[in-house]
């Protein structure tokens, strides 16, 4: 690959994006090509890059800083993957594999190493400026932790990886539970486990007492499930998503998981219970094993399985992780609305859309007329509350949405008090 | 803000009002004929017959309209039931050894919709009782009751036993006569010995109380002895020394003679003269179906009659080699001979006949046969014995139901064109006697509108039932098999038997006469019907089938010989590499075929490639039809007999909708993993049958433990549904709407289509002649030449994947739109077509509302993932409140995977009230009506003439 390969005009540091450089580059954009755009603080950058020339992640940060006018700064580099994700490049692999995925742009985030770190992951740009996510949770101390980093041992920087699971909610769950969230979006591992039915022992005032719950039967190698380790074979399932999974069928449960698959939050109690996370110790959220003193939970699971703690605390717990598992951000309003471009609207009738129609004009190659297969391109389809929606146009709508989600939130909380009649 | 801070305030107690005015849960009635039926019982007095089944429901039914049921705690069987006559008790035996006795009570008066009702009849169990073991042969079979008789008298039940006893209860306090148990020894002492011979007379077949001297009664025993008992005396009267093995017997009303059937398929005539105390042979033996052996004859009754030979009627004795499948009746009086060939096995039958005893003949009027899948009555007093309608236990099922589709309010109109046709059909068929079974009087109003029930079955036709009241009544019968050129030619009629070369060839002997419409066995299953839609303005009805058969039909009241149009649409379009390896398309008939009055057949659509049409929808006001397969959708504009649109909603992983139902890869893995189960299963539940009497508590939770540990537990994979699940192109719902599409100020037709994947495609149409915003009135020739067009306006693929169940475009006051015709008809409120529309998807998951034309989300219901249920079926109903006359609310009603009821309001999606009743398919003949609405109830409402006092029902 050659890596010189001609920035667009870019000499004045520092300057915006001025009228010039506008012109859209009306490169041919041939197959060996990809468009790269570029951005350090506020500054933006186009040039093209041969797709499939020899070259690495070394050159190729060379090249941005000599682009961006940068050398010398050490910086972090990221590109929004097809699903709007805020993905790594630090080595070769991950390079190509952004070139490759460019689609057929390539953007590319600078940060300045010293600066906050980024959180790469699952619905991480839109988390950014949502505000949302756990950012502030989790750079706790991962700065001074990297550049103190021993040249022997390579260990990568949280901020290198993408989230694929997290223990929450420990501080207000029992130690023998564990409330364990799975990102499935944006990954394309199986989630990769299965459920059976089981019974379980309980301690009831009346005495030990039996009955019938739901276990992990079985995890699928190289399995979402799997690859957390938070999760393992014979752990009882006592919520998902905040629902008590108490007197339901495994065919119900089934269901339930299924339809929070994207965004998965199950509370287990695991059958192996020395790993708990200490409650009131350490901050740290991510299963530190072999952490935890042998005293503290090793002692008889019975004892701590008297009538479950987490059901009882159901309200609080469940509204809980209700709210972060409904808030409508995660998964819902991913349903993806293609517009058609043959249904011509009545050309007085554009206000709202006109917007859209700029951005198909952007891409009129990539939108095939009754293509089945469902491209979630930022251009080409309008995702309520990803990238594409927040773009300049609908902030009305987004305003108006925002509204909505919050009421109906609302309302699906009160749903799950005792509204229901019988 | 204010509104959802104000709702957010848990109940609401003026809401709460409302909602009770709206709904209420009844369980109705059960419509259709009951699933295995075991037995059959009636009571001359009140005219009522009773039906109890495998499942321990006792249903009674008298004059149509007349009906109730009991259901015995525990889902035993009931092999017999006797009526306490005139008063209004019953008496049930189960298969368990228990003894039911059973009262008629009235309900405790209610008030529905405001206007105070009388409280309705019903059964209920009023005590039981078992025989005790005998001390010493615990567990043996000994005091197992094979037969029970009552005497006239009503105040004492004679048991027989399979140990050969005969015990004797007081009614109605069901309390065992401890003396006067007559056990077999007693018999056995008066025996000459060389009948004796050692052996025990096994169990006792029959007990039959004498017609004129009350107290003497006849008992019959396996071996073949038959004894006259006196009850008073305590004393064998009479004994008849029969050889063969015995299997019933009747009394002649004179009480003269008495018949006994036999096991070799023969029947013994014996008479009755006091004195003789021992006859060794009978007057007549015969064995009417000889010389060669014979299946036993299970029953017979003997009538006489005023004409003067009797009327003989028997089950069974059929031929063993030649016809001993065959489950038949026999009916003969002097040279008159007729064998009812049935198809399927002969449960019980009786005869309704004079019971007066001033009368001097039984002069039979009808035979009522209870078959194991319908219900038969022969006219007895018409010459050539013809059979009678049944105004109610239709057999539904007479070919199986592949669909159905229920019509509320039909206009009387299409009504009386719809009775008409069903006349015609039926006229030459039965005699029109009326009902013989009368009991009791119906009481409920005539329906205030017309319901129509359609049934899509198995061999191709529909069934049209009149389902405004309480009895379910056949109305009309149209098939679609004339349109096809099928095997079997369907112009000749199978009813008629003198067409039949093979059934004239049978004519000699026995002299079989096809009776019943229970038909399990389907020429072709392509003809299956699979999805029905009718427009019960315009008289149009859609039919779609197996094969991918999509008819259009019209309903005319005159008989035609027409041609039907055949058109072909490709759903695969320009895919490749799609193999179809299921069934074939049907073939259709080339020559112009006679359709009779009715609904007769405008224009085929077939399908390409043949897959079972899943989704069907009609809009007569356009003239289009739209229709989905595994494959994909099409729409078809029938008035211009052209097609307008095909989409192929294929996955390209799909490998299973490619190949058809007979796909070798998936299946095999599957059917294997299958088989497997089951035979695991089977080996559980065989091992449960063996521990049926489990001697203590401790074994059986041994038992159970034990089978706990040796099955393998069930195990479900949890992984989000993906694009490329196989099926997931399958077409589940299409709908026409008059709504915005394109913008928000210009409404037109559109067609919605939903997947099994999740996706959702609404087209924008053109349809000549409907503007927008405006109907125009069609038919100038100069727009049939103008075709319609469809665009495809928006994909929406739902997150979630899962299937989508149903689309419903709601209108800008968010009330669902009208039927096609009927806003123009003012027979409906015109739609809002000011306010921004809506649009309904419900899946299997979620319930959800999106605005119109943007498609943003604007409220939802997650069910799954709040409750673990799946949505199976959704339909918008409207519900009138029961205070307030003029007061209604459009409600989405919820039918789930664990048989709940969930109702919502629109569009808001807000939980209303959820009812538990777990509906799940529990026979596969009949139908089960329940309401949900508090105003309007079709439930049976009726009085019965009891002897004694009905007594209202005890509070409990």
């Amino acid at each position: 690959m050659v890596l010189s390969a001609v920035p667009q005009p870019t000499s004045q540091p520092g300057s915006r994006m001025s009228r010039q450089q506008q012109h859209r580059t009306p490169l041919k954009l041939t197959d060996n090509v990809v468009e790269v755009k570029s951005k350090f603080e506020a500054e933006y950058r186009r040039f093209a890059l041969k797709k499939n020339g020899p070259g690495g992640f070394q050159e190729f940060y060379r090249l941005l800083q000599t682009i961006h006018h940068i050398p010398g700064v050490d910086v972090l580099l990221g590109y929004a993957d097809v699903h709007g994700d805020l993905l790594p490049i630090n080595n070769d692999d991950n390079f190509h594999k952004a070139v490759s995925s460019a689609n057929p742009l390539l953007r590319i985030i600078i940060t300045k190493k010293e600066d906050e770190p980024v959180v790469f992951g699952t619905n991480s740009l839109q988390r950014r400026k949502k505000g949302l996510g756990l950012t502030g949770l989790r750079t706790t101390g991962s700065g001074s932790t990297h550049s103190k980093n021993k040249p022997g041992l390579m260990i990568g920087l949280p901020q290198n990886f993408r989230q694929i699971s997290s223990i929450i909610d420990v501080d207000i769950l029992p130690e023998t539970h564990r409330r364990v969230r799975l990102h499935k979006h944006g990954t394309h591992k199986p989630l990769g486990f299965y459920i059976r039915d089981g019974v379980s022992v309980r301690v009831t005032p009346q005495g030990v007492e039996k009955v019938p719950g739901v276990f992990i039967s079985r995890l699928v190698r190289g399995g979402l499930a799997e690859s957390t380790g938070l999760l393992g074979v014979n752990d009882e399932i006592l919520e998902v998503n905040g629902i008590d999974v108490a007197g339901k069928s495994l065919d119900q449960v089934t269901d339930m998981m299924v339809a929070n698959s994207h965004n998965l939050i199950v509370t287990v109690k695991p059958a192996n219970q020395r790993n708990n996370v200490l409650h009131r110790g350490s901050k740290t959220s991510v299963g530190n094993s072999g952490s935890v003193g042998s005293a503290g939970s090793t002692g008889s699971a019975l004892s701590h399985d008297s009538p479950s703690p987490a059901s009882q605390s159901n309200p609080i717990t469940a509204s809980n992780s209700i709210a972060e598992g409904d808030s409508d951000d995660e998964d819902d309003d991913g349903d993806v609305i293609l517009e058609n471009d043959c249904l011509t609207p009545y050309n007085s009738h554009r206000v709202t859309n006109s917007n859209n129609t700029n951005l198909n004009r952007d891409s009129p190659n990539n939108r095939p007329h009754n293509s089945t297969v469902v491209r979630p391109l930022p251009q080409s389809v309008s995702l309520p509350n990803s990238i594409g929606a927040s773009l300049s146009d609908s902030s009305t709508m987004m305003s108006s949405h925002n509204g909505n989600t919050a009421s109906s939130s609302q309302e699906s909380m009160r749903e799950d008090g005792n509204i229901i009649t019988l | 803000m204010m509104k959802f801070r104000f709702r957010r305030q848990g109940t609401d107690p003026q809401r709460e009002k409302i909602k009770q005015e709206l709904f209420a849960f009844n369980k109705t009635v059960e419509h259709g004929f009951p699933h295995q039926p075991s037995a059959l019982a009636f009571d001359p007095k009140l005219q009522l017959m009773a039906i109890g089944t495998k499942s321990g429901a006792i249903k009674v039914y008298g004059a149509p309209g007349v009906e109730f049921t009991g259901l015995h705690k525990d889902t035993t069987a009931v092999t017999q039931i006797h009526f306490l006559p005139g008063q209004g008790r019953l008496l049930s035996l189960l298969d368990d050894n228990t003894i039911h006795l059973w009262e008629l009570v009235a309900g405790a008066p209610r008030e529905v919709g405001g206007v105070k009702k009388e409280g309705v009849v019903s059964l209920q169990e009023v005590g039981n009782y078992s025989l005790p073991g005998r001390p010493g042969i615990e567990s043996c079979s000994a005091t197992r009751v094979t037969v029970l008789l009552l005497l006239r008298s009503c105040d004492l039940l004679c048991i027989g036993t399979e140990g050969g006893g005969v015990y004797f209860l007081q009614l109605p306090r069901l309390s065992l006569k401890d003396n006067h148990t007559l056990l077999q020894d007693q018999v056995t002492q008066s025996l000459p010995d060389d009948y004796r011979c050692g052996k025990s007379l096994g169990p006792v077949e029959s007990l039959q109380e004498h017609p004129q001297q009350s107290g003497k009664i006849l008992i019959g025993y396996s071996r073949g002895l038959v004894v006259l008992w006196d009850l008073s005396t305590r004393h064998a009267d009479q004994l008849f020394l029969g050889k063969q093995q015995l299997e019933s017997l009747v009394w002649e009303r004179t009480g003269n003679l008495f018949v006994s059937s036999h096991n070799d398929g023969g029947y013994s005539v014996w008479p009755v003269t006091s004195g003789n105390t021992c006859s060794h042979q009978p007057v007549t033996s015969t064995i009417p179906y000889g010389p060669f052996p014979c299946k036993a004859i299970s029953k017979i009754l003997w009538r006489t009659t005023q004409t003067g030979s009797p009327v003989l009627l028997y089950s069974g004795g059929m031929p063993r080699a030649s016809y001993g499948d065959r489950h038949c009746l026999t009916i003969q009086q002097d040279k008159d001979h007729v064998t009812l060939d049935f198809t399927s096995r002969v449960i019980d039958f009786f005869t309704v006949h004079s019971t007066e005893p001033e009368k001097e003949f039984d002069d039979p009027s009808a035979l009522v046969v209870l078959l194991e899948e319908e219900l038969v009555v022969i006219d007895l007093q018409t010459p050539g014995w013809p059979s009678l309608p049944t105004p109610y236990l239709a057999p539904l099922h007479s070919s199986a139901i592949t669909c159905s589709c229920h019509i509320s309010s039909v206009p009387p109109k299409l009504w009386e064109r719809l009775v008409n046709a069903g006349k015609a059909q039926q006229g030459r068929q039965h005699t029109h006697r009326s009902w013989p079974i009368c009991g009791g009087k119906n009481l409920a109003p005539p329906p205030k509108q017309q319901e129509l029930l359609l049934t899509g079955h198995e061999d191709g036709t529909v069934r049209f039932w009149d389902a405004s009241g309480v009895a379910l009544t056949p109305l009309y019968k149209l098939s679609t098999a004339n349109v096809f050129h099928t095997d079997c030619d369907p112009s000749e009629d199978p009813q008629d038997p003198s067409d039949d070369p093979d059934m004239q060839q049978e004519e000699e002997w026995p002299p079989f006469r096809k009776v019943g419409c229970f038909d399990p066995y389907s020429d072709d299953p392509r003809l299956g019907i699979q999805k029905i839609s009718l427009c019960k303005y315009s008289n149009k009805l859609v039919v779609a089938g197996t094969a991918g058969q999509v008819i259009v039909l019209g309903l005319s009241d005159e008989r035609s010989d027409h041609l039907v149009d055949v058109s072909v649409v490709d759903l695969l379009q320009d895919r490749e590499g799609f193999t179809w390896k299921g069934h074939d398309r049907l073939e259709p008939r080339l020559k112009p075929a006679p359709f009779p009055p009715g609904f007769q057949p405008l224009v085929l659509v077939q399908c390409l490639p043949p897959a079972s049409v899943t989704a069907v929808a009609l809009h007569a006001e356009w003239n289009l039809i739209a229709f989905g397969t595994s494959h994909g959708f099409g729409l078809f504009d029938y008035h211009r007999r052209n097609a307008v649109l095909a989409r192929c909603t294929l996955h390209p992983n799909d490998s299973l909708a490619m190949e058809g139902p007979l796909s070798r890869v998936k299946s095999l893995k599957k059917s294997l993993r299958q088989s497997f189960r089951r035979i695991r299963k089977s080996r559980v539940s065989g091992k449960k049958r063996t521990i049926t009497t489990p001697t203590s508590k401790v074994q059986e939770a041994n038992a159970a433990l034990a089978e706990q540990e040796e099955v393998a537990p069930v195990q479900r994979r949890i992984e989000p549904r993906s694009a490329d699940d196989s099926l997931s192109g399958v077409v589940r719902c299409l709908c026409f709407a008059d709504t915005f599409l394109r913008d928000g100020t210009h409404h037109g037709p559109t067609l919605w289509a939903g997947t099994n994947s999740g996706s959702v495609y609404a087209y924008a149409l053109e349809v000549p002649g409907v503007g927008t915003g405006r109907v125009c009135e069609r038919g100038g020739a100069s727009e049939s030449s103008v075709c319609v067009e469809a665009v495809l306006g928006k994909e929406i693929q739902l997150m979630h994947r899962a299937p989508v169940v149903s689309i419903c475009v709601l209108d800008g006051r968010g009330k669902p739109l009208p039927d096609p015709y009927e806003a123009s008809q003012d027979l409906a409120i015109t739609p809002d077509m000011t306010n921004a529309h809506s649009v309904l998807i419900a899946s299997e998951e979620q319930l959800k509302v999106f605005s119109l034309p943007k498609v943003s989300a604007k409220t939802k219901f997650k069910l799954t993932a709040h409750e673990g249920c799946r949505v199976r079926k959704v339909a918008l109903v409207v519900f009138s409140s029961t205070a307030q006359e003029d007061y209604s609310e459009h409600t989405l009603v919820c039918l789930t995977n664990l048989g709940d009821m969930h109702l919502f309001n629109i569009p808001g999606l807000r939980p209303q009230v959820r009812f538990r009743v777990c509906f799940y398919l529990i026979s596969p003949s009949e139908y089960e009506r329940f309401s949900l609405s508090a105003k309007v109830i079709t439930e049976p409402l009726f009085s019965v003439q009891l002897d004694r006092p009905l007594e209202p029902t005890p509070a409990r």
